[in-house]
């Protein structure tokens, strides 16, 4: 293939969504490997033998791990398509600071909701939408994150609203009902194909989180 | 000038001596704003409300909070002497090192600290894989970096306070049998003219991470 790419993904990963939503911005024709983590291919384990995860993009046969950093990776060596970062030094400071605050709350928080109960659940729900209002406080009344353009921060948060539904199933609250402005940016992303056809189906999002439940035995 | 960049920090951080390390190998002139961390400026919260830590860098009255992401900005922003690598594979790889220091390195070498008996020598074995992993990252360089200190060997500045602090705590983790490679990293990196002007004497240091690490393990 032309751009000689290839991404190693698991389909409810919203770290892998941020790596299709970000080859989707490049227009960038790749091969997409689906992985069983029960059973982690050979060339999974070879591209990231330190961590064994997913997302792993192998560009002219050497692997980047960690989603952020692929993203980042993408946004350098396509840098001439849907600029992702910002240009200003500052703007992308921020940017990444806010990225980086993401991936230290949500997806532990969200994690909570789903795999406890009681006391330890009522708290997960109060502290994840205590940072998406932080979030929502932050998006302020622009479109997207960095201003008129959807960029990184965006691609960051967004492949998390697919989860939002299973997060609300099993902690019993309304995400839209705290976070009205939040949600509606969601929808204003989804409105670009890179997103929608990057994000999963929250629905089966859903099914997937009541397959762990029951390997884990939650109730 | 000088009064146009802060530096909000604490002499006891590595993750501000991270950024004093840049600072001082590009030369850039600051201003040091020295945190209480048991009684944080309000300047440092107005700064830093989401995290509330240093360091926090100023720059034309703008806040930049989180280590690395500081750093990035000052190579962004001064683009002499870079310290990431330019080929964005390079960068990925660095990036992708740096994070897994203050990820697993760091997370691992506490555990080591507070692990009750039964669980200390798997936290130390823990430790020790992660470290070896580092190691083999140099393959046979003088530094991360290549010839001269990059992104990785600031980022890695808290495995060289680890060597320099661990006798305090009593512990051995980065013994140098068991890693003589990381070991000579670390003498090359404490022999660095810009890391010897902003690493704080050994026993100022050894001191502070004894007495921190009894006040938080408490009275026994």
């Amino acid at each position: 293939m032309a751009d000689d790419i290839i991404l190693l993904d698991f389909w409810p990963s919203m770290f892998g969504m941020r790596v299709k939503i970000a080859l989707a911005e490049k227009d960038l024709k790749y091969e997409y490997r689906e992985e069983d983590l029960r059973n982690k291919s050979p060339l999974l384990l070879e591209m990231n033998p330190v961590h064994k995860k997913i997302p792993v993009l192998i560009h002219h046969g050497k692997p980047i791990c960690e989603s952020q950093i692929i993203v980042e990776y993408i946004d350098e060596v396509w840098k001439d398509k849907s600029p992702l970062l910002p240009s200003d030094p500052y703007e992308r400071a921020q940017a990444r600071f806010w990225a980086d605050y993401v991936d230290k709350k949500i997806f532990e928080l969200g994690r909570k909701i789903w795999t406890t109960k009681g006391e330890d659940q009522e708290a997960a729900k109060k502290e994840l939408i205590g940072c998406l209002k932080i979030l929502e406080g932050e998006l302020g009344e622009k479109p997207f994150f960095s201003g008129e353009n959807f960029g990184f921060v965006d691609v960051s948060l967004v492949t998390f609203s697919c989860w939002f539904y299973a997060y609300e199933r099993f902690g019993n609250f309304s995400i839209e009902a705290e976070c009205p402005k939040l949600i509606a940016w969601t929808k204003r992303c989804m409105q670009k194909e890179s997103v929608s056809s990057s994000l999963a189906d929250p629905f089966k999002i859903c099914g997937f989180v009541v397959l762990l439940r029951k390997k884990f035995g939650i109730e | 000038m000088a009064e146009e960049v802060k530096l909000f920090g604490s002499w006891a951080s590595p993750y501000t001596s991270r950024v004093k390390v840049v600072l001082k190998l590009k030369g850039i002139e600051y201003e040091n704003v020295e945190e209480d961390l048991s009684n944080k400026s309000p300047l440092l919260l107005k700064y830093n409300p989401i995290h509330k830590k240093v360091p926090v860098f100023l720059h034309h009255g703008k806040p930049i909070a989180e280590s690395l992401i500081i750093i990035e900005y000052i190579d962004e922003t001064w683009k002499h002497n870079p310290i990431l690598p330019i080929d964005p594979y390079d960068r990925a790889m660095a990036r992708f090192w740096a994070k897994f220091i203050d990820e697993k390195i760091q997370p691992a070498v506490w555990k080591t600290l507070l692990a009750g008996e039964n669980e200390r020598e798997a936290a130390i074995e823990e430790a020790h894989q992660l470290l070896k992993t580092l190691e083999r990252e140099l393959n046979g360089k003088k530094f991360f970096g290549g010839e001269s200190l990059g992104f990785l060997d600031v980022a890695g500045n808290v495995v060289v306070w680890l060597e320099v602090s661990q006798e305090a705590l009593g512990m051995n983790l980065l013994d140098k049998e068991k890693f003589p490679i990381l070991h000579e990293w670390c003498q090359r990196v404490l022999d660095d003219d810009a890391f010897k002007q902003v690493m704080p004497p050994k026993e100022k240091l050894l001191a502070f991470t004894r007495a921190r690490f009894e006040a938080f393990l408490g009275p026994k």
